[in-house]
């Protein structure tokens, strides 16, 4: 990290006149920052209730992207000129927002990544091939999202470790003993969602770490869901990888984070080959560079890490804990809502749960469901959530699944459950 | 919007999605096929008791699907039953036709009944994302009487 990248990073994205958010929490003033949200889909006022498949951005990231083009792109970490070294030090400045955002150490804890699937392939990929072999155990909960256990699978197929499953109850609900009842002389790796994307669940991360420590095992939670709606602390955690997905974020898609405790990734080798992660090339051999840069080969997602910069300001800007607030609220009332409509069954019902909910009908299979709430302007995902196993553990292959962001109302919920009469209307 | 899924969603189709005819497996069943969705995780087994001469003399399913997946299953399964191999094929081709097209052209010698039967279903074409549900049935089958063991919309 230079100087000139720690001053920017020090600088927030500025706020202009056409800023709407200033601090206090006020979901108009975000929505208005949120340019697509202010639309009619089929002839119906929009309600995006999917951000947990993807958020929306505000135009602070777009316009932060679209300054970066317009100003001073250019590669980053290579040339002498000026545009290289400005765009270099935007680049770098992300970094060190996203060491703050995580409180992580240091910046060069943080890798740059081309989503967080490739965060968790690149740990399964480096650390397993050189630290894990035949026989050694993964630990994995019933929760996880594909993107955390068939990286998993592929190291198995290369070195015969194990996978072990911790089982959830019918709320949904994971108690950590659960977890460190796996842990034993064989366990190589724990990894673990910090929210489960399908059902909402928070698992108890820290006090799973405290024992996969005491136990000399590192952990590696999927914080993809986490990110966006609670606030993070790697450190607090205990974590030694952490990864997450800045389009989840309301940042750009295209760049994901992993964040690696420093000894951790000092003690791994590459996990691709090529310009950028080397220091000395010959035929014979090439040297590494150190992290984070050992892992960042070839040119990076520069504008997209930038983006993601602007949207780490913004959520500082709105307030991680009034984000946090605005969730519970949000979730209480959906729940609430829901649980009105007759015939309608919420998956998923953990005491610590992120606002999302999964759910499914005696009168329609969740595809049909979806269907229709589209018609009605309302836009949720229904199918397997990327998290079949979860799907399976409940003996069902589709929920329908709101998921509410900071742009979400309580007005978008009635729309949801008046929708929601209409597919009983139409299938009762 | 309620007229155009009522279009959807008509009183057969509902009708047939819950209370799904030729559901199990069959009797002397000579050619089966899984058929998966991966974008919804639905799965419909397609069972055909095919006879020398080419008949199929029985055609069942079993799986688990939206509305309009099992109600396309459910009426495939009325309406292959007699036909030939051949003729199936003609249906399969001329139904993907009417899920896909607004203006399709029904190809030669095909059972003008069944298409009539089966025109309930095309409102998918409104419904992009759902000609998979209505076609899955019958992707299954063709994989069926070509001797694959699984078929996937993907």
């Amino acid at each position: 990290m230079n100087d000139a990248g720690n001053a920017l990073a020090d600088k927030q994205t500025p706020l202009s006149a056409g800023d709407n958010v200033r601090g206090a929490f006020d979901v108009e003033a975000v929505r208005a920052d949120f340019p697509v949200l202010h639309q009619e889909v089929y002839g119906k006022p929009l309600a995006y209730l999917d951000s947990a498949a993807s958020s929306q951005k505000p135009r602070q990231v777009i316009r932060a992207m679209d300054e970066a083009y317009e100003t001073y792109y250019s590669n980053v970490h290579r040339g002498l000129h000026y545009l290289s070294q400005t765009c270099t030090d935007h680049f770098e400045a992300a970094r060190e927002k996203v060491r703050r955002f995580l409180n992580a150490e240091k910046a060069e804890e943080i890798v740059f990544t081309r989503g967080a699937t490739e965060a968790i392939n690149l740990v399964a990929a480096s650390y397993g091939r050189k630290f894990l072999k035949a026989g050694d155990e993964i630990v994995l909960t019933t929760m996880e999202h594909h993107a955390n256990i068939v990286p998993w699978q592929l190291l198995r197929e290369q070195t015969g470790v194990e996978l072990k499953v911790a089982p959830i109850d019918d709320n949904g609900d994971i108690r950590a003993e659960d977890v460190i009842d796996l842990i034993g002389p064989k366990t190589g790796m724990v990894a673990i969602t910090h929210i489960s994307n399908a059902l909402g669940t928070v698992v108890p991360v820290k006090q799973i770490v405290a024992a996969a420590h005491e136990a000399g095992v590192p952990v590696l939670v999927d914080g993809c869901q986490a990110a966006p709606h609670i606030p993070v602390d790697v450190r607090d955690l205990g974590a030694d990888f952490y990864a997450f997905a800045p389009h989840k974020l309301y940042g750009p898609t295209g760049v994901g984070v992993l964040y690696g405790r420093y000894d951790r990734l000092e003690s791994m080798p590459p996990y691709q080959g090529g310009g950028e992660m080397i220091s000395r090339v010959t035929f014979e051999k090439s040297n590494f560079k150190k992290p984070p840069h050992r892992f960042e080969a070839g040119t990076p997602s520069i504008v997209e890490a930038i983006g993601l910069g602007a949207a780490i300001d913004y959520v500082e800007t709105v307030g991680r804990e009034a984000i946090a607030a605005h969730d519970a609220r949000l979730l209480a009332y959906a729940t609430r809502r829901l649980s009105e409509i007759e015939g309608l069954h919420i998956v998923g019902q953990a005491t610590d749960k992120a606002a999302i909910v999964s759910f499914v009908t005696d009168w329609a299979h969740a595809h049909d469901v979806g269907t229709i709430l589209d018609r009605a302007g309302v836009a949720v995902r229904a199918g397997h959530h990327c998290a079949q196993p979860t799907m399976d553990r409940f003996g069902l292959s589709s929920t329908a699944r709101a998921s509410f962001g900071i742009y979400n109302t309580e007005a978008e919920v009635d729309q949801l459950v008046d929708a929601l009469h209409m597919v009983r209307e139409i299938f009762g | 919007m309620m007229d155009e899924l009522r279009e959807l969603y008509q009183e057969v189709i509902l009708d047939h999605g819950k209370h799904p005819r030729n559901f199990g497996s069959c009797e002397g069943c000579n050619h089966t096929a899984h058929g998966f969705n991966p974008m919804c995780g639905d799965t419909l087994i397609i069972y055909l008791n095919v006879g020398e001469d080419g008949i199929i003399k029985d055609a069942t399913f079993k799986g688990k699907g939206c509305a309009i997946s099992v109600a396309s299953a459910s009426m495939m399964t009325e309406i292959l039953k007699g036909k030939t191999v051949k003729e199936a094929e003609r249906l399969f081709a001329a139904f993907h036709e009417m899920c896909t097209k607004d203006d399709a052209e029904m190809p030669e010698g095909v059972d003008e009944d069944a298409i009539e039967r089966l025109q309930v279903l095309s409102g998918v074409r409104d419904f992009p994302v759902r000609v998979k549900c209505a076609t899955l049935a019958w992707h299954t089958m063709d994989a069926a009487v070509h001797g694959k063991d699984e078929i996937s919309t993907e």
